[in-house]
């Protein structure tokens, strides 16, 4: 089953300037539909946000993208690749060279802040032991971890956790980075180190970057453009300067947190009226 | 309206009865996908093995104690009764008989699912809920053949070792209080046991009974951490499932077995 990382692994395909290519995609899980016909491309080499509020399909999107999930319709390219017609053997190819983050890191509790770096290349690679642990320790010093290698997470903060989760998913050198909330509960200094480190990393790397968020200033200081969703469609999207300019209601609401505007403060119900006044 | 609360009845049994063969139907499956996906947990031998101190090794303190006491209790009861026939000697075949054949399997199984099973849903079920399983799958390993299928081996290889401590302690309880305590002649208490316990027809078959507890409980344990809703209440209410559908089926089991086993009157 192991097979030596191939150095193609970490390049892209060169025939396609986009990392992600989504169009007319749509999802739902029985008669709840969740995306209505997303049209988007991640061009690589680029940190694109997907920014929306808590439960409007986003996250639905990156699992679309790493094949956990199947759309209903519509075309999903990675890479030059079709995500939903790959089989399971081409789906686990293709994500050995996807790194992601999880929300809150999803560390493996049991193993310590090392073995969890080291864990993809001990699964995916026959390197010596030597090699990976010079290459777990590399990883962990560009997050600025190095130190707390042979800690267990539970040791770790909220940050720190995240950035493992980071050194883990650039462990294999991907040639895209699927980020979940990476800024989810993190304090401001916490929060302004990974939103750099994805920059850093990106750049460094030569990856793509793809972030799901919802925090629209931490976002708008690292990426290089920006999609919002909404109610399972793109509602807006376009570079930060431009979406800081931008005069759309919804992206008004977004940057100014309005609690009412496109996006109701109440949630659907029936006329006050009717709930107060009784017919007599 | 009668009719319509008749209907709404015979819809939820329909309901009812589809939904526990739907489950049925994936733990099968779920079942055959470990199986599939066993030779990596004995190529990988180092992560079977680590499972195999978590539910064995972890598991010998619960197992031991019990096993004594049990033997212990066992003698005392066995004979006060047997005394009243004058069949004093025979007490190191009874205690033998009845552990080997049914308390060995049948305590250490249902010890076994409380301490190793239930531990070994909430694992998996905790790792499941912080997107750990997720995580594994995103890195293209599959969580059957990295996390379920040492953790299934690893408790199939422990319980039949453990049944049989539990066995042996049990004996050896047994003996101090029939032999050290009461004073019944040791060789009798001991060459009896021996003349009596037949290696084909006790200790094969209570080894057979354990094996089988072992695929039970682990099989339950992974594929109810599997299935477990990932919420703080799904990882609880998996375990208590876990230590409830491993009582019952063991029990249930065990009498399948024994009526399989059972070779008529007279040992």
């Amino acid at each position: 089953m192991k097979t030596a990382p191939s150095p193609a692994a970490a390049t892209f395909d060169t025939r396609c300037a986009n990392a992600v290519e989504l169009s007319g995609v749509t999802f739902g899980y029985d008669r709840r539909t969740i995306l209505k016909g997303i049209d988007m491309t991640i061009p690589r080499g680029k940190v694109v946000a997907i920014m929306g509020g808590s439960g409007c399909g986003k996250t639905t999107i990156l699992r679309l993208i790493g094949g956990s999930l199947r759309p209903r319709s519509g075309r999903i390219v990675v890479a030059g690749q079709s995500v939903p017609q790959l089989d399971r053997d081409g789906l686990y190819a293709l994500r050995r060279r996807i790194g992601m983050l999880f929300q809150f890191g999803a560390l493996f509790t049991d193993l310590t802040v090392f073995e969890n770096v080291a864990f993809p290349m001990r699964e995916h690679t026959d390197l010596p032991d030597e090699a990976i642990r010079d290459l777990v320790l590399m990883k962990l010093n560009a997050v600025g971890l190095r130190g707390a290698a042979q800690l267990k997470p539970a040791e770790l903060s909220g940050g720190m956790g995240r950035r493992v989760a980071l050194a883990r998913a650039v462990a294999l050198d991907p040639m895209l980075v699927m980020y979940d909330e990476p800024f989810a509960g993190l304090d401001p200094i916490s929060l302004g180190v990974v939103g750099q480190l994805i920059r850093r990393m990106n750049d460094a790397l030569g990856i793509t970057s793809i972030v799901v968020t919802h925090d629209v200033y931490e976002s708008l200081k690292i990426v290089d453009h920006l999609y919002f969703v909404s109610e399972g469609r793109i509602v807006a999207g376009g570079t930060p300067d431009e979406v800081r300019a931008s005069s759309d209601p919804f992206v008004r609401q977004f940057l100014d947190g309005a609690p009412d505007g496109p996006v109701p403060f109440h949630y659907a119900a029936r006329p006050l009226e009717q709930e107060f006044v009784r017919a007599r | 309206m009668p009719a319509e609360r008749v209907v709404r009845g015979v819809r939820k049994v329909g309901a009812t009865t589809l939904a526990i063969l739907q489950r049925l139907g994936f733990a099968t499956r779920f079942f055959a996908a470990v199986v599939w996906h066993s030779p990596q947990a004995f190529r990988r031998l180092q992560l079977t093995l680590r499972e195999i101190y978590f539910a064995g090794v972890l598991s010998l303190v619960i197992i031991l104690v019990s096993g004594m006491f049990v033997g212990m209790v066992l003698a005392l009861q066995g004979y006060d009764v047997l005394n009243r026939y004058g069949a004093n000697d025979s007490l190191g075949i009874l205690v033998a008989l009845s552990l080997v054949r049914e308390l060995g399997p049948v305590v250490a199984g249902l010890l076994f699912a409380s301490r190793a099973g239930s531990a070994i849903t909430a694992e998996i079920g905790l790792m499941k809920a912080t997107d750990q399983l997720a995580a594994m799958e995103m890195m293209a390993v599959d969580p059957l053949a990295r996390v379920v299928a040492p953790r299934f081996w690893g408790g199939i290889v422990s319980m039949p070792l453990l049944a049989a401590l539990f066995s042996t302690l049990g004996v050896f309880g047994a003996w101090l209080v029939g032999v050290k305590l009461i004073g019944l002649d040791n060789g009798a208490f001991w060459g009896n046991m021996q003349a009596a316990v037949d290696f084909r027809e006790d200790i094969v078959n209570g080894f057979i009974k354990s094996v089988v507890f072992g695929v039970i409980v682990s099989l339950i344990a992974v594929f109810e951490g599997y299935d477990a809703k990932p919420t703080a209440e799904g990882v609880s209410s998996a375990t208590t499932r876990t230590v409830v559908e491993s009582a019952l089926t063991i029990l249930a089991a065990d009498f399948v077995l024994t009526v399989f086993m059972f070779r008529g009157v007279g040992v």
